[in-house]
């Protein structure tokens, strides 16, 4: 993509920023995330369809910070990730250069929070169908055939936490489930220490969560965990209209309130 | 037949539903032994891995209860729970846990034998549902 | 080390006599469009077609939480009860590519190098390793350059390859492999004519293994080099937990005060806690150097210490990490630093 790499040439020639976080050639045609620091290396920006992998989660790492001010190559869930961050105080306005790629491939450089927020209200969420049906898929099924559709899932799983590693909003220094004064959640794979462990993370998750299914990508087993995520979001934003990662101002589901919230099940 | 007693874990804002609770005892209303209370400052208070907890540690059915909305002794507190709960029992559906074992509700304190209803009836209706025993069997399971 | 040939209709049958025998056989089963180890009902379970296995099969001998005591505590006094090892399952492991049954050896070294690990022990000798050789290979695979190979008999109890006709050339590699091979001697006919290194990948070394022990040693202090490749990196457990020679654990206690029990799970020196102190200090607190703790531990440190190499070249690292780190590409950017 000739604009990026020349955007990114210049940003780093000028010295607007230090860094350029993009995607570059990785094993056997994937990508990979890849920081530019000189800008004659800008050319080894690519961007394809495949260039999937949340770009955010490496804006809060200490060693990537350490580098200098960030030019960050942006997908719209990627774009959202930050809004959503800024909002929770992680990322300072004017801190990142924002080089946004629209799904038909239009790049944009974006340097305000104000801008950001335009972004994506003009590049709305996008859900893939394909996670929309397996969504539909379980909610049909009865309660005992979810039971075992997510016993057999989630006891798969061996806690590598390449979940909570690779999603931009798990910036937490120490983990709720490192605390072992008092252990909340069991840190081993056995059963219950699984099916803690994902609904916490759901939970805390929960109204922060842009969808950007990377969870689901980075999992080495190929549970598909997003799918815990993307149902609390999408109750988010049926019961409160809310979704995250559009504002730069926090209005977190879960800290706020309305008076009149539906409460049917509660006698 | 067996004769399956359930247990239930209630936790309750210390301000309405424990006083409210209290007040049935005053008043010598009897109701179900099955249940015990763990006393909170507000229903704001309750984590959802406090009710996960319960549940692992064997409780077949939880009650959560606190004050009525606009009621709560630090204004807000309960509106907040609400929240919560809406997302936390919408996820453990979607994860297949049966809804009917958690059993949200408001009782004030003047409502002593409201409290006595409530228990009786999430206690019959977790004594219709059975044991939990799905969850109680993941303790120990996955482990060599 | 006697060579028969195990026709394709008779391992099916030779793995339901191990199974009849009352071993638990352990073979790669696929879900979708990956394979992994699992504990199998049925032969016509077990994959084929396929270059690795997601994950090894080192939950046979480690596995991923294993209870190691239970307590009880009452008035009268603690009593503890040690992990019964007798309930251990007999095991057969089927599949075990030669960089896995070489894998063993790693680990074994690493359980009884100052304490002989008795649960691990237990599990090692009640397991049989049918392992099977590489006809194909990708670009993750270095065993070649670490001194192993594609046909490799260390490790195994039993090697098949497999050769054009689809039948089995079985080498009988060690006494145990002649001990399974007797629950059924009458599946193994005479050695087959055709040679073993006509079936095998052709796997170019990309370095040599003695070149590790000359350059590694001194690349601890490359900070540049270490940053450079770690820069990406995640910090999660997926590669260490993929890894059939990663062995590093953690402790954890569950119960009450009236009963528990102790169990032991894996551990990853990429966890950002890894190393924290109770005084809250963390030797490795930027992922750069828990990064070169793994490469060191595996290329310098073992060998130095256990005499044992801590990476077969199974590749299976690379493919599972998230941020497409690619430990063979890493280590050669070490060989070849200037």
């Amino acid at each position: 993509m000739k604009e990026l790499k020349e955007k990114a040439r210049d940003l780093l020639k000028n010295k607007d920023v230090q860094v350029v976080i993009g995607y570059g050639d990785g094993t056997g045609g994937k990508p990979r995330a890849i920081f530019i620091r000189d800008p004659k290396d800008a050319d080894r920006l690519i961007f394809d369809e495949k260039c999937e992998q949340n770009l955010a989660v490496y804006l809060l790492k200490h060693e990537v910070k350490k580098l200098g001010r960030p030019a960050i190559v942006a997908t719209v869930p990627v774009v959202r990730s930050i809004i959503q961050l800024a909002a929770e105080n992680q990322i300072a306005e004017g801190s990142v250069v924002i080089l946004a790629i629209t799904p038909d491939g239009k790049l944009t450089e974006i340097k305000t929070l104000k801008d950001t927020e335009t972004f994506v209200s003009s590049n709305p969420p996008y859900t893939r169908p394909e996670d929309l049906e397996k969504l539909e898929r379980i909610e049909k099924m009865t309660v005992e055939e979810r039971w075992n559709y997510w016993l057999d899932e989630l006891s798969r799983c061996f806690k590598c936490y390449a979940c909570r590693s690779s999603c931009p909003m798990c910036y937490c220094e120490r983990c709720t489930i490192e605390c072992n004064q008092p252990q909340w959640v069991s840190p081993a794979s056995h059963h219950l220490g699984n099916v803690e462990w994902h609904i916490m993370r759901a939970m805390h998750i929960a109204g922060r969560c842009v969808n950007c299914g990377e969870c689901a990508r980075a999992c080495p087993l190929d549970i598909p965990i997003n799918l815990l995520t993307l149902k609390v979001s999408e109750d988010i934003r049926k019961n409160f209209g809310l979704t995250a990662g559009m504002s730069a101002t926090l209005e977190y589901a879960l800290s706020t309130f309305k008076t009149d919230d539906k409460e049917e099940f509660i006698r | 037949m067996s004769t399956f007693e359930p247990k239930i874990v209630a936790f309750v804002c210390n301000w309405c539903t424990y006083a409210g609770a209290d007040l049935t005892g005053t008043s010598r209303i009897k109701y179900a032994p099955n249940v015990r209370i763990i006393r909170f400052p507000c229903t704001g208070r309750i984590d959802f891995m406090l009710l996960l907890k319960a549940f692992a540690e064997g409780a077949d059915g939880i009650i959560v209860s606190g004050c009525h909305p606009n009621d709560c002794h630090y204004t807000s507190g309960n509106f907040h729970a609400r929240r919560r709960w809406m997302v936390f029992r919408s996820l453990l559906d979607f994860m297949g846990i049966d809804t009917r074992r958690l059993q949200f509700s408001w009782v004030s304190a003047a409502e002593g034998a409201r409290w006595a209803e409530l228990v009786n009836t999430t206690v019959n209706n977790i004594r219709e549902l059975g044991p939990f025993e799905e969850y109680r069997q993941l303790r120990g399971a996955g482990i060599e | 080390m006697e060579k028969k040939t195990l026709t394709k209709e008779n391992l099916p049958r030779f793995l339901k006599k191990l199974q009849e025998d009352g071993n638990r056989v352990i073979a790669p089963k696929r879900t979708g469009e990956k394979v992994d180890f699992s504990v199998i009902g049925s032969p016509d379970e077990i994959a084929d077609d396929y270059i690795q296995t997601v994950q090894s099969a080192k939950f046979a001998f480690f596995p991923k939480v294993e209870e190691i005591l239970s307590f009880t505590a009452n008035k009268s006094g603690v009593k503890i009860n040690d992990k019964d090892t007798e309930k251990i399952p007999s095991t057969v492991v089927f599949g075990l590519r030669p960089c896995d049954a070489a894998a063993v050896a790693s680990l074994d070294a690493v359980f009884n190098w100052d304490y002989k690990d008795n649960l691990f022990n237990s599990r090692r000798e009640k397991i049989g390793i049918i392992g099977l050789s590489c006809a194909k290979s990708d670009n993750n695979c270095f065993c070649t350059s670490l001194g192993f190979g594609p046909g490799d008999t260390r490790g195994s109890d039993i090697l098949l390859t497999e050769l054009t006709s689809g039948d089995y050339l079985a080498e009988i590699i060690t006494d145990k492999g002649k001990a399974m091979m007797n629950a059924a001697p009458e599946l193994f006919t005479a050695e087959p004519m055709e040679a073993k290194e006509k079936n095998l990948a052709d796997i170019k070394a990309q370095f040599k293994p003695e070149d590790l022990a000359k350059r590694f040693p001194a690349a601890f202090d490359r900070e540049d080099l270490w940053l450079e490749q770690s820069l990406r990196c995640i910090g999660c457990g997926a590669c260490a937990f993929v890894c059939p020679v990663c062995a590093c654990f953690d402790i954890q206690d569950e119960g009450t005060t009236q009963n528990g029990t102790r169990l032991r799970c894996w551990d990853a020196c990429g966890f950002s806690l890894f190393t924290l102190h109770t005084s809250g200090h963390n030797p490795r607190e930027a992922q750069n150097h828990r990064w070169r703790q793994r490469l060191m531990h595996k290329f310098a440190y073992m060998q130095e210490r256990l005499g044992v190499l801590g990476c077969v070249g199974c590749g299976r690292c690379s493919r599972a990490c998230p941020a497409d780190i690619n430990i063979l590409e890493n280590v050669k950017m070490i060989l070849e630093a200037k």
